[in-house]
């Protein structure tokens, strides 16, 4: 073990976890000190292509799986978790010394199983698209549906619904005439009677009721969700004869949208056909729901859709009942394990602010863009269908993680795309945080990415000392849907040493990591975003940090409202507690490089000081990829120099900072929104939006100095933020 | 009015009239007049009026109910005043010819109420018949009638007449040779009635008593007199005839009315003079009003209806008593004039009065009453004439008994003979009671005597045998009343007849039934005696020969069963407005002594045949039509332009509006705009104002109507092969959409959805390569899944539309969805049609009780256990009242809504068929449908509902003059307040009957108009107004009110109103109701109109004599009276339909038309039969037709030829009873068989399947239902018992 930085990085190579205290301080006075709660981020399906999955089940403690402490010749395990000593099965048989079964190997502190008991279900991937665009979108949107019809495994299960006025569940299955079933778009119905007018009652009066259709069953009793390999050509046709919402739209109306049914319709569906089985509803919403239930905006355009300045009047009317509408949705579907995704491109709001819930809840993807006929949409929605090296689809269904902690540790919560499964427990805590109470989420979509913050509470008492050298372990279960349909089970186990505040601060101080609990916090502070007013979460987030970057994570757009419409703050926040650390971080805090004749590509300081007019920037925000000229090389780029022969090395410098952005275009998910801007030109402003106003308007004095250039706002600098921290700091703490 | 209006027929009556009446009248002219005078007094004394007061009152009368009058003059004299006074009783034998020969004419109706035979005689036979005056009445007939009588038979006739004027008068006795006795001695005739009372309370019915013995005297002294009278001894000859004739054909029939008739007669013989007294009533009331005019005319001198009806009048009751023979004669006269005026009442209610009045006019002012009376005397030769005449008259009820006699028939050749020559002498038409007439003729001419001399006997011995077997004839509870009915229609019957045919078939009948009769069996009145529907009819053929102009206010138009040709001349065209009565009373107390309801049934859409044009279309321009300030009535023929035409007075409201000057135009000398005739508006009864925005709805052009297919696939549908059939169908249905111009493509846009639980919407957009299916499953809130591609050109989506009604019936093959939904497919319907802005039809095949889980989800209620008790009722209201609101709401849209029934259960039919019935829709119902045997009839009705013309999102308004209001709609509509009758849809088979009452006083000067405005938008999407303007003329005297009615369109009203009555009375009350009104109307004739007579005597108005058979018909309904296997479905199917019927529709569906199939080879159709088994032969073959059903029936002994050229098996027993439509095989009389079904199917809205029955055969049970004379397997009474039944509420008013 060399130092704490190899050693977290080892671990987040390894388990996909990062603590925020790599020693955990020995009683729950001394944590409580300590401000960063012992907390950790858990990448479930962190890709280890290295990991091969083993193919038989795993052991179980009678209370819980654990990692044993094998007594060869007693052939017992004892788990430390609960210290119950277990047999092994008979299996196990062989084991020995020289011969370990994978999970007792330390390098296998992360193993994979593979289930074999229960019937594999297939993919299910449902279409839920809005007709009501522009002809020039919609085609678009036919384009790219018809494009991911041929990247889906042939035995997957695809569905369509399309909706504008009125809610049209295709039937896949039928020769000649195109059957659908049609619902109003007005009407809420409950599932049982959804499946009633969907003529899905049958199937379920023969069968048991709690139990979930076997698939070959529902294939062929489920007419709306087919295999792709037999419905191809239908469901091309279908969609190339999708036509726009053909409802007249008077002039001054929004058009009617019923997104509220479709989606309940979709969930009912999946619900009555597939429930606990993996399924994607992908809905593609071209503009806000605008009656029905759900309805986020009525259909006058004289009444725009909320903004932040609405909700805070408390002028949204619909907000409240919509809301409320898509959570019951969302839970419902988390219920049953199916993820929904939000695609929504259009220049006005959508609505996300409702709907986020939908995708949150469960798992899914919200994709916002302007127009499906961009390449940010197209781009992003190929990717949804990403394959790993093993040519299956970067994406897993289904996922229940269950967190087993010793007893000196409780779970406080857990905060990303996930939903609480209400699972008591004894390891359990009081205190929560994010979504607590419960030892299990249900995590209806995952991806190698998906990220989770969990946090824990030291409940060991400061009279009740741990023996020196005792280690405290958690282990992370997370059973889900392979994308080929195997159920798998991943347990990760993580042991850490407790350390006693009093004795050993410094090592605990050592053992802190910075970034990981920057991210932690900010989740925190995003989740309480999220229900509570901003102010209050700054003023909370103040008082709980001191740390640099929080800085820009009071500026980012994941506290800050302002200048963003809701939707863009739900997509925001949306990403942000559910990406692995290192996008987390960007996101806080935006890179910059520099580009310039003057030598490599360097990192430099996201300050107005480092925007020059002989160096092209390059900033990351996650959600943007800016690439600025500065002044001077605009100049030279407008007057055509690297055209030239002679100025091959100008040209050079141009591509430079292209190449980089096209790599992460390349893996970045989704597509960040890519700029390619000069100096003075208008969507500079991302850049100028981010940077610390080291010198702006106010400060005039630097207008002399060529450091930078200076930014017109009223926000203070990092300078003076510090200097404001410093005064705080001192005061709260001495 | 009536004069007016008689005038036109009169004209044509009058010229004959003279001639004859000069010719052979003028002596009668005297002498009728004088006992018209003398009856006058009677006359008044049967009025409250003072006798000179009567006279004016008979003037009136005779104009107005001359027919009543004379009869009443003669029989009231008869009966009341003479009855008893000695006198009286020398006149009423007079009275008692007069009655015949007034019943045969005018009274005919009266007492052809009773003898079918009679009515057909009637008009014929009081006009035509009696006395060629009296064919004057139909000018035809007087041709013919002078034709054939011209000469000789004239000179007969009048002989005959004369005699039996003679006979009445003098030889009463001697005319009818039993009456003659009776009638010679006048008293007898008191004592008849006197006696008759006795000798009818003897026979405790004494209606069947009394009536028969009037009955019976009547016919039999009608026949007798005229005959009798001349000829002594053919008379008795005749009578034997009778007796021998009749007797068979009779005894079969009316067993106990023969034996009441008889008995009558009988007793008649005994009582000669009750008898004939009554008779004489009888026929006198009838005869009076028309035939008296005839009469008078015809006659010497009854041709002068004045002289008649006062004479008759004053005949019957003073007259007789001072001179008993005078009066007698004299009576007679008048009672042929009666009859005279009576045929005009029949032919044309009012032309025979004018005629006749005018004729009387000059009769009576040349020869003062008195005069008459004493050349009644001398004209006793007339008088004869006149007998005939009567008696022809009664020869004309006879000949309608005759007719009916089928035993002649069947076994006599002579029929058709007799029927020719009685045609001559009748209007011709009637071939049945021609034989029969003739036979009465021939007797009466040649035989007068005789008969007379006969049918004392067989009178006398029917009234035994009556008396006898009268009792039992009549039913348990009904005996005493039908008896007496029986007798009283009996006597009157027979009376018409006996004066009619008294001469001729009388004898024959009499004598068959008497023979018959006597030897047993009969004991129930003559059918052949009582007015035959079928005689009426022909004698209406017969006399309509010219086209019906509309410009007379208050003609009646012929009757429905009678083709003509309308001209449009100010009224509309009875094809669009018939009424009821076409004279109104003045007052609401008029209206509301007589009982007679006011009503008009409006066809707004009818189809006019093809040599008549259409309604004008008349465009106003911008502002719209012209109308009224204040009551807003269009434009009409009835605006007064006043001050130069710069204004005009509307002749509704009297309010006077502004010409605006686009519009103005001069007058003329005479007042009428210089322009009027270009202008249909002011010339015309119907035309079309092309409607402006103003008067669409939110002032927007309308959109061109959508018609909307909604199919049920459900396993029933399915497997009963309707849903293939339908698709099938559809193909080449959709070209052959309404349009108006043919040339052009229709604009009518179609759409389609299929259901069962769910429903299923079809996109058939022309750009698509496939149809696509919407599902709607959320039923219980319907909504329409789609717009643009739902409702489509069906040129530019023909290739999806094909493929669409292709794939259907493969779709759903193999369904086993069961349940189906049935309330939210209308709303889908009516959704669609929203959506899409326009009205339009739904036309919805559905199979099942909607059982499945929706909003109008139905429970099984059937119960049969109800039927019959007082919750009866509430199985004819809907279930709930969604159904009741939907129709609201498809009203509004404009949204029709028609529904093919194919139920195998029970589909609770009053439900389902709120909406169509309130939406102007049609029911079409195809019980236990099964493709083969049923796709025809369907596929036809089918194909007839898509292409017939029609309007959409129509509202019609009824505007009336000052003093009358409609009051009341019945048919297929919806209204939300009481005066816009909203019709989401109109076609050209749909008639609204609407009822008018009183709030004022009407004027006989300006009369009452109506004005019926239907706004509607056509099949090509253009917004237009139809007017129909009628006219009628007011009168203040009952008798008017009388003669001016019209009986078809009364039934259709009343079984309106009684088929609405049952939604929330019991059906007994319902039934009951209708009886006591019939009842009362009568009774308020007899009392009113007709002279007093025996309260044994039924006297029926000649214009009403047909409305107990056809209000029995009603009555026996299924809906009213159903037998027990008769499911609540079908009664609730019949019970929807009939309330959009026009009256051609009700008039055959409650009168089916029976045919016989014996001589097809002319081009016309062969003479109708009574509804009745009796009239069936083993050996024919026979056709029913009541506009839902045909049958044909085969006799168990056809022969063999005939079978092998019909079925082309010669064996009876190798006949497919099955079969749905005759081989096609190339003779002769199977193509015209064919021939002539198709054209009954043409002519019907419905389709008819065929049905043949076969002697004996089960099937043969369902045929029985629809002979409507005879009793009913559900305990309806036959005619017979009815009209007893009948007689007896009468005579319990009177009491």
């Amino acid at each position: 073990m060399t130092t704490y930085q190899e050693f977290i990085q080892q671990n987040e190579d390894r388990d996909g976890v990062r603590f925020s205290w790599n020693l955990w301080p020995s009683s729950r006075l001394e944590a409580t000190r300590l401000v960063v709660p012992v907390s950790c981020l858990f990448t479930p399906l962190k890709e280890r292509p290295d990991l091969p999955p083993v193919q038989y089940e795993p052991v179980l403690c009678s209370r819980a799986n654990c990692k044993a402490q094998v007594d060869f010749r007693a052939k017992i395990w004892a788990c430390n978790f609960c210290f119950q000593r277990n047999p092994f099965p008979p299996s196990y048989a062989g084991i020995s010394e020289v011969n370990q079964p994978a999970e007792l190997m330390p390098q296998f502190s992360t193993i994979e199983y593979i289930v074999q008991r229960g019937p594999t279900a297939p993919l299910i991937f449902l279409y839920v698209v809005d007709t009501c665009l522009e002809e020039e979108d919609l085609q678009a949107l036919k384009e790219s549906l018809q494009m991911s019809l041929s990247l889906l495994p042939p035995n997957a299960l695809v569905g369509l619904i399309t909706f504008g006025r009125m809610v049209q569940v295709h039937e896949l299955s039928c020769e000649g005439i195109a059957k659908s079933y049609v619902f109003r778009g007005t009407k809420d119905l409950n599932s049982k009677q959804i499946q009633e007018m969907l003529g899905l009652t049958k199937p379920t009066a023969q069968g048991q009721p709690g139990r979930p259709a076997a698939p070959q069953d529902a294939a062929s009793t489920c007419r709306f969700l087919q295999p792709v390999h037999r419905v191809d050509m239908n469901l091309t046709d279908l969609l190339g004869e999708l036509q726009r919402d053909p409802w007249p739209v008077p002039q001054g109306k929004r058009p009617l949208r019923s997104t509220g049914v479709a989606l309940s319709v979709a969930v009912g569906l999946l619900e009555g056909t597939f429930p606990n089985t993996g399924a994607r509803v992908m809905l593609f919403i071209g503009g806000p729901p605008t009656q029905g239930p759900g309805m986020v905006v009525g259909d006058e355009l004289k009444t725009p859709i909320r903004s932040w300045h609405d909700i805070q009047k408390d002028n949204a009317r619909h907000l409240k009942k919509a809301t409320k509408y898509y959570e019951a949705l969302a839970n419902r579907s988390a219920v049953n394990g199916h993820s929904i995704d939000i695609y929504a491109c259009a220049l006005d709001q959508t609505g996300l602010l409702e709907m986020k819930c939908l995708s949150n809840l469960t798992g899914g993807h919200i994709v916002m863009g302007d127009s499906f006929n961009t390449s940010l949409f197209k781009q992003t929605f190929q990717r949804v269908f990403s394959k790993d090296l093993n040519g299956d689809f970067r994406m897993a269904f289904g996922g229940v993680l269950e967190v087993k902690t010793s007893r000196e540790l409780k779970v406080s919560g857990a905060i990303g795309p996930c939903v609480s499964l209400n699972a008591k427990g004894s390891c359990v805590s009081e205190n929560e945080m994010g979504i607590g109470g419960t030892t299990q989420w249900k995590v209806c979509g995952l991806n190698p990415s998906t990220t989770l913050g969990l946090y824990f509470e030291v409940v060991n008492q400061h009279n009740a000392p741990i023996p020196q050298g005792g280690r405290g372990a958690i282990q992370f279960v997370t059973q889900y849907q392979h994308s080929n349909t195997q159920r798998r089970i991943r347990v990760t186990t993580i042991a850490r040493n407790w350390a006693d505040a009093q004795s050993q601060i410094q090592l605990i101080e050592s053992s802190f990591d910075q970034e990981a609990a920057a991210v932690l916090m900010a989740r925190l502070g995003v989740f309480r975003a999220e229900s509570e007013e901003g102010p209050d979460v700054l003023r909370w987030l103040d008082r709980q940090l001191i740390r640099l970057f929080m800085f820009h994570l009071r500026r980012s757009p994941f506290l800050q409202v302002f200048n963003n419409s809701p939707d863009e703050s739900s997509y925001y926040r949306h990403h942000f507690v559910r990406q692995d650390l290192t996008q987390s971080l960007i996101m806080i805090q935006p890179i910059l490089y520099s580009y310039s004749f003057y030598g490599p590509p360097e990192p430099v300081l996201l300050d107005s000081g480092s925007i020059l007019p002989d160096k092209i920037l390059l900033m990351d925000t996650f959600f943007q990829l800016v690439i600025y000229h500065g002044e001077t090389i605009a100049q030279w780029r407008k007057a055509g120099y690297q055209d030239m022969a002679e100025y091959e090395n100008f040209k050079q410098l141009l591509q430079a900072p292209l190449d980089d952005a096209q790599e992460i275009l390349q893996t970045r998910f989704p597509m960040p929104r890519y700029v390619d801007t000069e100096h003075g030109g208008s969507q500079a402003r991302f850049l100028l939006s981010k940077v610390n106003p080291s010198q702006t308007h106010n400060n005039l004095y630097a207008w002399g100095q060529e450091t930078g250039a200076p930014i017109l706002t009223d926000d203070v600098s990092l300078q003076v933020f510090m200097d404001h921290l410093k005064k705080l700091a001192v005061s709260t703490f001495f | 009015m009536n004069v007016n209006q008689h005038t036109p027929m009169a004209s044509p009556y009058g010229q004959p009239p003279p001639g004859y009446a000069q010719p052979g009248y003028s002596p009668l002219d005297g002498g009728y007049q004088a006992p018209y005078p003398s009856y006058n007094g009677p006359a008044s004394a049967y009025q409250p009026g003072a006798p000179p007061q009567g006279y004016s009152p008979f003037t009136s009368f005779p104009s107005k109910a001359v027919a009543a009058n004379p009869v009443s003059d003669l029989s009231s004299p008869l009966d009341l005043g003479p009855t008893r006074g000695p006198p009286s009783s020398a006149a009423p034998p007079v009275s008692a010819p007069q009655p015949y020969s007034q019943y045969s004419q005018g009274q005919g109706s009266v007492q052809n109420g009773p003898p079918p035979m009679t009515q057909a005689p009637q008009r014929p036979p009081v006009s035509q018949p009696y006395h060629q005056g009296a064919v004057n009445m139909s000018g035809p007939p007087q041709s013919s009638y002078p034709q054939h009588y011209g000469p000789p038979p004239t000179i007969q006739q009048v002989s005959n007449q004369m005699g039996g004027m003679q006979i009445n008068a003098g030889p009463p006795t001697a005319a009818r040779p039993g009456y003659a006795p009776p009638h010679s001695a006048p008293p007898p005739a008191s004592t008849p009635y006197t006696a008759a009372p006795p000798s009818y309370s003897q026979a405790p019915p004494s209606f069947s008593h009394a009536p028969l013995p009037v009955s019976s005297a009547p016919t039999q002294p009608p026949l007798p007199p005229p005959s009798n009278a001349p000829p002594t001894a053919p008379p008795s000859t005749q009578q034997q005839q009778y007796y021998g004739g009749p007797t068979p054909a009779q005894q079969p029939y009316p067993s106990s009315i023969p034996p009441t008739s008889q008995p009558q007669f009988t007793s008649a013989p005994p009582q000669q003079l009750p008898p004939q007294p009554q008779f004489t009533t009888a026929p006198p009331q009838q005869p009076p009003p028309p035939s008296q005019p005839h009469f008078t005319s015809t006659h010497p001198q009854p041709p002068q209806p004045q002289s008649y009806p006062p004479s008759s009048y004053s005949g019957p009751t003073q007259p007789p008593p001072p001179q008993v023979s005078q009066a007698l004669q004299q009576q007679p006269p008048s009672f042929q004039s009666p009859p005279l005026s009576q045929q005009p009442f029949s032919s044309a209610s009012t032309a025979p009065p004018p005629a006749g009045p005018p004729g009387y006019a000059p009769g009576q002012s040349p020869r003062p009453p008195p005069a008459t009376q004493g050349q009644f005397p001398p004209p006793p030769t007339s008088q004869p004439g006149a007998f005939p005449p009567t008696s022809t008259q009664s020869g004309q009820f006879l000949s309608g008994p005759m007719p009916p006699l089928p035993p002649q028939s069947q076994t006599q050749p002579p029929h058709p003979q007799s029927q020719s020559q009685p045609s001559p002498y009748h209007s011709g038409p009637q071939m049945p009671p021609m034989s029969m007439q003739q036979s009465n003729h021939m007797p009466p001419s040649s035989q007068g005597p005789p008969p007379p001399m006969g049918p004392p006997g067989p009178l006398q011995q029917q009234q035994q045998q009556q008396q006898q077997q009268q009792p039992p004839p009549p039913q348990p509870g009904m005996p005493a009343g039908y008896p007496p009915q029986q007798n009283g229609a009996y006597g009157q019957v027979r009376g018409p007849q006996p004066g009619y045919p008294g001469p001729y078939s009388g004898p024959q009948n009499y004598g068959g039934p008497a023979q018959a009769p006597g030897p047993a069996a009969q004991k129930r009145l003559d059918p052949d005696a009582i007015p035959s529907p079928i005689q009426v009819i022909e004698d209406d053929k017969a006399k309509s020969t010219e086209p019906f102009t509309t410009g007379v206010r208050g003609q009646a138009p012929p009757l429905v069963t009678t083709t003509f040709s309308v001209r449009d001349q100010g009224n509309a065209s009875p094809r669009f407005v018939r009424c009821t009565a076409y004279n109104m009373p003045c007052t609401a107390d008029m209206a509301k002594q007589s009982q007679v309801p006011l009503a008009a049934v409006i066809k707004p859409l009818a189809i006019l045949p093809p040599d008549e044009t259409p309604p004008y279309v008349v465009d106003h321009g911008e502002p719209g039509p012209i109308r009224c300030n204040r009551c807003k009535a269009y434009m009409c023929p009835y605006m007064q332009f006043i001050e130069g035409g710069r204004r005009f007075q509307c002749g509704f409201c009297s309010c006077v509006t502004e010409v605006p000057p686009h519009y103005f135009q001069h007058l003329d000398h005479t007042g009428k705009r210089v322009d009027c005739y270009d202008r249909p508006e002011l010339s015309l009864g119907s035309y079309e104002f092309l409607a402006t925005v103003d008067y669409c709805k939110n002032n927007k052009l309308p959109q061109p109507p959508a018609f909307i297919f909604l199919i049920d696939v459900s396993y029933n549908a399915v497997k009963s092969g309707m849903v293939n059939i339908v698709c099938q169908e559809l193909k080449t249905l959709l070209d052959y959409l309404p349009r108006e111009n043919p040339e052009a493509d229709s604009v009518v846009r179609v759409g389609f959805v299929t259901y069962n639980k769910v429903l299923h919407f079809y996109n058939v957009k022309g750009s698509l390569a496939q149809p696509q299916m919407l599902v709607v499953s959320d039923v219980s809130d319907m909504f329409v899944p789609l717009l643009d591609g739902f409702l489509v050109n069906v040129n530019e989506s023909r290739q999806v539309i094909e493929s669409l009604l292709d794939q259907i019936p493969d779709m759903f093959a193999d369904t086993r969805e069961t349940e189906t939904v049935f309330g939210p497919v209308i709303q889908a319907g009516l959704e669609a049609l929203k959506a899409a802005d326009c009205a339009g039809k739904l036309f919805i095949f559905h199979t099942s009780l909607p059982i499945a889980e929706a909003p109008g989800k139905l429970k099984n209620r059937e119960d049969k256990k109800l039927v019959g008790t007082d919750k009866e009722k509430s199985l004819f209201q809907p279930q709930g009242s969604f159904y009741n609101t939907l129709a609201k709401d498809c009203v509004a849209q404009g949204c029709c809504v028609d529904l093919f029934l194919f139920p195998n259960q029970y589909v609770d039919m009053t439900t389902l068929g709120v909406v169509p019935v309130s939406t102007g829709g049609s029911v079409y119902k195809y019980t236990y449908f099964q493709a083969a045997t049923d796709q025809e009839r369907f596929l036809n009705d089918l194909r007839r509902d898509v292409e017939k013309p029609m309007g959409f999102d129509a509202v019609m308004r009824v505007r009336t003059s000052t003093g009358i209001r409609a009051t009341d709609f019945f048919g297929s509509f919806f209204m939300s307040n009481t005066t816009d009758v909203e019709l989401a849809g109109l076609d050209c088979d749909k008639a609204i009957t609407v009822e008018f009452k009183h709030d004022d006083k009407l004027s006989e000067d300006t009369g009452a108009l109506m004005q019926c405005a239907v706004l509607y938008t056509s099949c090509s999407g253009q917004r237009r107004l139809r007017v129909h303007n009628m006219a009628v003329n007011c009168c203040s005297q009952l008798a008017d009110l009388y003669r001016n009615c019209e009986t078809d369109t009364i039934i259709n009203y009343f079984s309106k109103f009684a088929f609405r009555g049952v939604l929330n009375h019991p059906t007994k009350t319902v039934r009951d109701t209708l009886v006591n009104q019939c009842a009362q109307i009568l009774a308020c004739y007899r009392k009113n109109c007709a002279s007093p007579s025996s309260a044994g005597q039924l006297i029926l108005p000649e214009c009403m004599k047909l409305l107990p058979v056809y209000l029995n018909c009603v009555l026996k309904s299924d809906v009213l009276l159903p037998a027990a296997d008769v499911s609540l479905d079908d009664r609730a199917y019949l019970r929807q339909f009939i309330s959009s019927m026009d009256v051609t529709e009700t008039h055959v569906f409650f009168y089916p038309q029976l045919l016989p199939l014996t001589n097809l080879d002319s081009s016309s159709l062969p003479v109708a039969i009574r509804a009745s088994e009796e009239r069936l032969s083993k050996g024919g073959v026979y056709i029913l037709e009541t506009g839902l059903h045909l049958f044909l029936w085969v006799g168990a002994s056809v022969q063999q030829e005939l079978l092998q050229n019909l079925f082309g098996t010669p064996s009876f027993s190798q006949i497919d009873a099955s079969m749905t439509s005759l081989p096609v095989l190339d003779n002769p009389f199977s193509k015209r068989l064919r021939e002539i079904i198709s054209n009954f199917r043409a002519q019907r809205p419905r389709y008819m399947k065929l049905m043949v029955v076969k002697q004996e055969d089960h099937s043969e049970l369902i045929f029985r239902h629809f002979l409507v004379e005879d009793k009913s397997a559900s305990g309806g009474a036959s005619y017979v018992d009815f009209l007893c039944h009948m007689h007896k509420e009468i005579r319990q008013l009177l009491s």
